[in-house]
């Protein structure tokens, strides 16, 4: 750049600078600022033209207002009549107006795209890097779609100046990152690589940025770029500091080239060439042996630009990751760095570290550090540090050293900063789970992980402890023991008396033959915590106690007495009170051996991706641990646990071959129906047990699962498990085949919610609710097989009239349902008039291969929309007289089906949604009930009346309606309840 | 209440800062400089929540003066405490400058320890805060016990704005009616909205403790006046009353008079205060008409005509009369020609200034401008801000007329006939503007 002689200078831009900074208020500002722009307006109005020197010294003013924040709207003209002057300060100021001030005006932009292109085309080459600087200060699409064929010409042509060659390779890399559609190499693009070659380093230096960010996109234009980079970088190495003169940094040969050429070959697999190769190895190996020898110079500078390139190498042969020698001597380099005094050399030394350390060839080299690495955990200053450290001591954990690094990361966590410890609790789990060698260990660390960093141990980690005691025949008792030990304790964790009422409700037995863990001494340890527990562990606690009752049935009149107290059986929270009741009553109803049935043991858990492990990978995004996952995946197969641990799908297909029941784990990820497929035998046990108890309600149903699963319910809140997990508890038949859609309609008449349809494919569970005329269905789609569902589409469509009557509207359902989930539809439905007919839902699906379509009727009906109306005995019979025309009545008379108790009828009749009215009927048999149909075009008022006949086992019904369609079809409807 | 009050100078530096409570930490000095003082935009609400502390400021010159609270505070009561207390260092040193902010340092942390107490605001009046913080030293003359007990007893007492003992050779009332006319004018002379604001100040320098009575032709007075049939005759009366919308009265007024008999009766403070404030909206006599002709010829000329004409007896004077006209974002030049005063272009402030020394009522002057504009590239339209108008005129815009103010001291033997009396009325413009 031409140096700015003082005759340049612009004094009137000097002074008004200075004005402006003088000024002691906003609003004198204001005011010098207004005045400078009616001045600068008036001259730019000015008959006489303005000189070039004038121009550019208003423009400029305009531009410093500008960027104090003011708006600007003239001038360009101005600015743009700069461009054209042969006076370099002139246009620079010119193009600086325009870059900042970019004008859509598209007159304004021809003018200056002319501009442009005039310089472009001129032989000076100040001018031409103007024009490129300014293309790239812009980079709007517009510019790209200008000029995006002229740049490369400049690039590539033999007569361009260096510097000008550099402009247009990086105005280039810039129209490419901003419209990269417009940027076209094609014929360029091998001349481009050859850019590599060139005499001027800051044209390679240039270039390569260029070639870097399109090799990305395209590697196999640029592939011939490889070589080229392996012998400029060759040349470079080799070098002696001073060959390259202005491009010797420190006594470091042209640093940002090296660095730049290193991260080009990071795009591309090990050269294939085995000369290439050589040649590049050889680099590498000269790099690294740069590293050892001592530095040239004090300044940090020097050391900075050696490290840099060295790093470079260091991710290249990571990145290569099949020269072992060279990895090695990497790890032992970066070993030297863990204990260097710069924080940031040691914070890069882990990072790379822990890339290396998921190499096959290095693993064992990283371990070496193991010492210094753990140090460097508990001493280091920097939380930044501490935090790679910890990454890194987790990825080079393996079996022979697992217990040390665990009990290291353990006796760390009690001094960690919180930031981190959430992370470091999951990596301990997930260590310990990985490697154990013998379960107990696994066992105490766990609860020691509970007891040091409680709050941090999430759900996951406990359940998956629980989950491994359950599976583990081997582990239960100590665990008992050890639990049992460390609830003792005076204060412990929530998670810690989560674990502990759990594990004791299932194998306390198994510790109770010591006196000093007698039933009762577990009981009234695990009852000293409840009160200070929340609702979720209470509720768990409770469970245990009904489990504690089946295991030591001494202790069932302490329990009982707990159960009875007012602080359980009334408690505000209606799921402990709910839980307290039914327990109670489920102690002193059932025998002991239908206590043994409800309350066995937990099933094993089937074997699956550990939920630890997911949640980590959720935590951590899928950047860091992705890497490590990969690894494990690459290193062995035989552990503990199968290959359940590992993130890849085919592990996951084949543990869920090899467990017979292919449905979800309990405690695991929020997924699949909890209950049903699962623990097959025991939910079918469960159904004989309420029958036999005479109990038959859906809630109760629920509630008196095995208490394991029903805290399970409570604890994941994943959406709609817990209500769909009822209906499908109540299936009463799992083998129904496949109903007439008309029966399956009355089912439903009397209740919202259960069972839609199940076949050996496919559970469809129903909850629904309705408010006057407005209904929505939730609809849950169960996948029973252990593959999944693709394409899975539902339509529900009204058929004839039924278009006019209703209005449904179903929610899209997801087309993929995975094995053993389900998925959720909602469906809203509003009642414009009264109707006969039920909407039907088809459902279409591929279950390997073959596609399966299935159509049902959706049990949407007219009584649905009753709302109840409650009327004295005079009240009604007025108005059953007031509905005295023949059409407006309809009767029948039918034989029983069911048995005819009063309570069921009653419940029907309720479940039919009208009002049951008592004492209205003079003959007490008799049920009458009122209920007024919602629908948008009007309201139908409707009176019932059922007589039964218990001798002949006979019904009269007969339905008032003020619309006859109504009474009919109400009539049809309860006709087939009874 | 108030948790704190701050005085900075235009650069934000600041110059007196005293915290009444903890809540305000030190911190909060800084955030209403970086927020408000330094803010990119300019801040125009004169409070400002900043971190759960609510700052509220007002400007004199260039002086910020922040209060700051962090409960919920009446806003207005800390607006009306803090120009009180810009009123209190005017008459205590004069104009509110950095320079003499600096100089009395010591007096203004005094002051603010005394008229607010934990943040709750106390006895400001001038005149009491003058017996007992005095800007001289005391060493030659110290104070007695009985000055101080008296002291004491008045500013606890039940009037605490006047000492006992005061003595005048002459007694001596000066009252100014100062009015300030606010008009919104559409280009055709519409009204579009118009009020006066209007302030009684008095000087009072009358001896002992003299009980006064102040008359104006309030509507509702005369009216129930004209109705017992005692003075005025009937006809005369509606058109001389006034209807006033709303006031406030010095403490000194006795409300309780004022609410049964509408009779403004008070024991007046020594010196300068202010007695009463006022807002009128019906039947204002606008003193200036102006009447805009703007013209747009072609994308680059604007021709702009402008006429005022004063609407007051002939032999009334106005004075300090200017005209503000609005010129565009864009003006390149502006050529002016008036018959009368002098006109200029005022680029700093994007209007035409034109000014006239006096003018006499039922007059009429005109000015006519050409302002040449730049074609700009912005399509915007310009919006052609209104005309605006200062003045002031030696009459009440509003109509009020003082009617009588009695002095009666029982004590001392000098009657309402020997004390003068001066009455001034003085009719500003306060935002007078004309839509062109």
């Amino acid at each position: 750049m031409p140096a700015v002689s003082k005759g340049d200078g612009m004094r009137g831009l000097a002074v008004f600078i200075s004005d402006i900074r003088n000024c002691k208020s906003k609003e004198a500002e204001i005011k010098r600022i207004n005045k400078e722009l009616a001045n600068i307006r008036s001259k730019f109005k000015g008959d006489k033209a303005l000189d070039g020197y004038s121009k550019k010294k208003y423009v400029c003013k305009l531009l410093f207002i500008f960027l104090l924040g003011h708006d600007i709207d003239f001038g360009h003209m101005e600015a743009v009549n700069l461009l054209s002057s042969n006076k370099y300060t002139e246009k620079q100021i010119g193009y600086l107006f325009i870059s900042v001030l970019v004008n859509s005006n598209s007159e304004l932009i021809r003018l200056i795209n002319n501009a442009i292109k005039n310089d472009l085309s001129s032989r000076n080459p100040t001018f031409m890097c103007l024009a490129l600087h300014c293309i790239a200060n812009v980079g709007s699409r517009e510019m790209a779609e200008a000029f995006a064929g002229e740049i490369p010409r400049i690039l590539v042509a033999g007569d361009t100046m260096d510097s000008v060659k550099q402009s247009a390779a990086l105005c280039l890399l810039r129209l490419y990152k901003t419209s990269p559609d417009l940027v076209l190499m094609g014929e360029w693009t091998s001349r481009v690589v050859h850019l590599l070659n060139d005499q001027h380093m800051g044209v390679v230096t240039a270039a390569i940025s260029l070639i870097t960010c399109l090799s990305q996109k395209n590697p196999d234009e640029f592939k011939t770029c490889v070589s080229l980079a392996v012998s400029r970088l060759s040349r470079i190495v080799s070098s002696a500091s001073t060959d390259l003169q202005d491009y010797t940094y420190y006594f470091v040969p042209a640093p940002w080239l090296s660095c730049k050429l290193l991260r080009l070959l990071q795009c591309y697999p090990p050269p294939e060439d085995g000369a290439v190769k050589g040649r590049l190895v050889e680099c590498l190996e000269t790099i690294l042996n740069k590293a050892q020898e001592p530095p040239k110079s004090k300044k940090v500078q020097h050391s900075n630009a050696k490290n840099a390139i060295l790093f470079e190498a260091i991710s290249l042969i990571i990145h290569y990751d099949s020269e072992p020698n060279l990895l090695v001597r990497a790890c032992n380099q970066l070993g030297q760095f863990l204990q260097h005094r710069e924080t940031n050399l040691r914070y890069l030394a882990l990072e790379s570290m822990c890339t290396l350390a998921s190499s096959e060839f290095s693993h064992e080299a990283v371990k070496t550090h193991i010492e210094t690495v753990i140090n460097a955990l508990k001493t280091e200053r920097d939380v930044s540090v501490r935090q790679r450290a910890a990454d890194l001591l987790y990825a080079m954990c393996d079996r022979s050293n697992a217990k040390q690094i665990v009990a290291e990361m353990l006796s760390y966590l009690e001094t960690a900063d919180y930031s981190i410890r959430e992370e470091m609790v999951l990596k301990v789990a997930i260590l310990a789970e990985k490697y154990a060698v013998d379960y107990s260990w696994y066992v105490d660390t766990i609860l020691n992980l509970i007891r040091i960093a409680g709050d941090y141990v999430s759900e996951e980690v406990w359940y998956r402890v629980i989950q491994i005691v359950i599976n583990r025949d081997d582990v239960q008792g100590y665990a008992a023991k050890t639990v049992f030990e460390a609830l003792q304790a005076p204060a412990c964790h929530e998670n810690m008396v989560k674990v502990g009422g759990y594990i004791l409700g299932e194998f306390g037995n198994l510790i109770a033959g010591d006196p000093r863990s007698s039933p009762l001494v577990q009981f009234n340890l695990l009852h000293s915590k409840f009160h200070l527990c929340s609702v979720p562990t209470r509720a768990l606690l409770l469970s245990a106690y009904i489990k504690f009752i089946n295991l030591f049935p001494e202790t069932k009149s302490t329990i009982q007495e707990v159960l009875r107290s007012d602080s359980q059986i009334r408690n505000s929270d209606v799921e402990l009170q709910q839980r307290a009741v039914e327990y109670l009553k489920l102690s002193s109803i059932a025998s002991t051996d239908v206590l043994a049935t409800v309350l066995e043991e937990m099933p094993p858990f089937p074997e699956r991706e550990s939920s630890i492990l997911a949640k980590l990978k959720k935590k951590k995004g899928p950047g860091a641990v992705s890497v490590n996952e990969l690894e494990e995946g690459k290193r062995e197969g035989g552990e503990l646990n199968g290959g359940g641990e590992r993130g890849d799908n085919s592990a996951i297909a084949a543990s869920n071959a090899s467990t017979p029941s292919p449905s979800a784990d309990l405690l695991g990820l929020r997924t699949g129906p909890p209950v049903t497929a699962a623990a097959p035998s025991a939910g079918s046990l469960l159904v004989d047990v309420f029958s036999e108890a005479g109990v038959n309600d859906d809630g109760f149903l629920r509630d008196l699962e095995p208490p394991t699963e029903s805290s399970d319910s409570l604890l994941a809140e994943g959406p709609g498990d817990s209500d769909s997990a009822p209906p499908s508890v109540v299936s009463e038949d799992p083998a129904t085949p496949l109903p007439e859609s008309n029966e399956l309609l009355n089912k439903f008449v009397c209740k919202n919610n259960g069972v839609l349809f199940e076949n050996q494919l496919l559970q469809i569970g129903i909850k629904s609710e309705y408010r006057q005329n407005l209904g929505r269905m939730y609809l849950f789609y169960g996948n029973k097989t252990s593959v999944q569902f693709i394409t899975f589409t539902t339509t529900v469509t009204c058929p004839g009239e039924l278009q006019s009557q209703l209005n449904v509207q179903a929610k899209p359902v997801e087309p993929l349902i995975e094995g053993g989930a389900q998925v959720q539809q909602v469906i809203n439905i509003e009642c414009l008039t009264d109707f006969s007919d039920a909407p039907l839902l088809n459902i279409k699906f591929r279950y390997g291969g073959a596609l399966q379509n299935l159509t049902l009727k959706l049990p949407v009906t007219i009584n649905k929309f009753f709302q109840p109306t409650e009327m004295a005995s005079h009240d009604f019979f007025q108005r059953w007289k007031q509905l005295s025309l023949p059409q407006q009545e309809a009767q029948k008379i039918f034989k029983a089906n069911h048995a005819m108790d009063t309570e069921v009828l009653k419940a029907k009749l309720l479940g039919l949604g009208m009002a049951l009215l008592e004492n209205v009927d003079p003959n007490p048999e008799n049920f009458v009930c009122a209920g007024v149909i919602q629908t948008k075009a009007q309201q139908v008022g409707s009176l019932l009346r059922l007589e039964p006949n218990a001798q002949a086992q006979m019904y009269r019904l007969t339905v008032r309606s003020s619309k006859d369609t109504v009474s009919k079809r109400l009539c049809e409807l309860l006709a087939e309840q009874f | 209440m108030i948790g704190g009050l701050f005085i900075y100078n235009h650069k934000g530096e600041v110059l007196i800062s005293r915290v009444y409570r903890d809540d305000i930490g030190r911190n909060a000095v800084d955030a209403f400089r970086v927020n408000v003082i330094h803010a990119r935009q300019q801040v125009r609400s004169p409070v400002t929540n900043i971190a759960r502390t609510s700052f509220f400021h007002v400007k004199r010159s260039n002086i910020w003066l922040a209060a700051v609270t962090k409960q919920n505070v009446n806003a207005a009561m800390v607006f009306e405490f803090l120009y009180k207390m810009c009123d209190v260092m005017t008459a205590y040193f004069g104009k509110i400058s950095e320079e003499n902010i600096k100089n009395n340092f010591v007096l203004i942390y005094e002051l603010l320890d005394e008229i607010l107490d934990f943040g709750y605001p106390q006895n400001s009046e001038t005149g009491a805060l003058k017996t007992f913080i005095t800007q001289q030293g005391i060493k030659g003359q110290p104070q007695t016990k009985e000055e101080q007990s008296q002291i004491t007893s008045q500013v606890t007492g039940q009037i605490g704005w006047r000492r006992e003992g005061i003595k005048y050779r002459r007694n001596e009332l000066f009252l100014d009616v100062l009015e300030s006319v606010n008009l919104l004018m559409s280009p055709q002379g519409q009204v579009l909205s118009a009020h006066v604001s209007g302030r009684v100040v008095m000087k009072s320098y009358l001896s002992g403790m003299p009980e006064c009575k102040f008359g104006m032709n309030d509507k509702i007075v005369i009216d129930k006046q004209g109705k017992g049939g005692t003075t005025d005759e009937p006809g005369k009366s509606g058109k001389q009353s006034i209807a006033i919308d709303d006031c406030t009265f010095h403490q000194c007024v006795r409300l309780s008079k004022f609410d049964s008999e509408r009779s403004i009766s008070f024991i007046p403070p020594d010196g300068e205060y202010e007695l009463m404030r006022y807002r009128t909206t019906k039947d204002i006599i606008l003193p200036f008409r102006v009447i805009p002709l703007v013209r747009e010829v072609g994308r680059t000329k604007l021709e702009v005509k402008v006429v005022i004409k004063s609407n007051f007896k002939p032999s009334l004077l106005a004075q300090k009369i200017e005209v503000r006209i609005p010129t565009p974002l864009n003006t390149s030049g502006v050529q002016v020609i008036c018959m009368k005063g002098k006109a200029k272009y005022k680029a700093s402030e994007n209007a035409i200034v034109w000014k006239i020394k006096r003018m006499a009522g039922m007059k009429e002057s005109q000015i006519s401008a050409e302002i040449e504009l730049l074609p700009t590239n912005d399509k915007k339209k310009w919006a052609r801000p209104p005309i605006s108008m200062n003045f002031e005129v030696p009459f009440a815009p509003s109509g009020l007329k003082v009617r009588y103010l009695k002095v009666f001291e029982s004590k001392l033997n000098y009657s309402d006939h020997d004390v003068i009396k001066w009455v001034r009325y003085i009719g500003r413009s306060g935002i007078y503007e004309t839509r062109c």
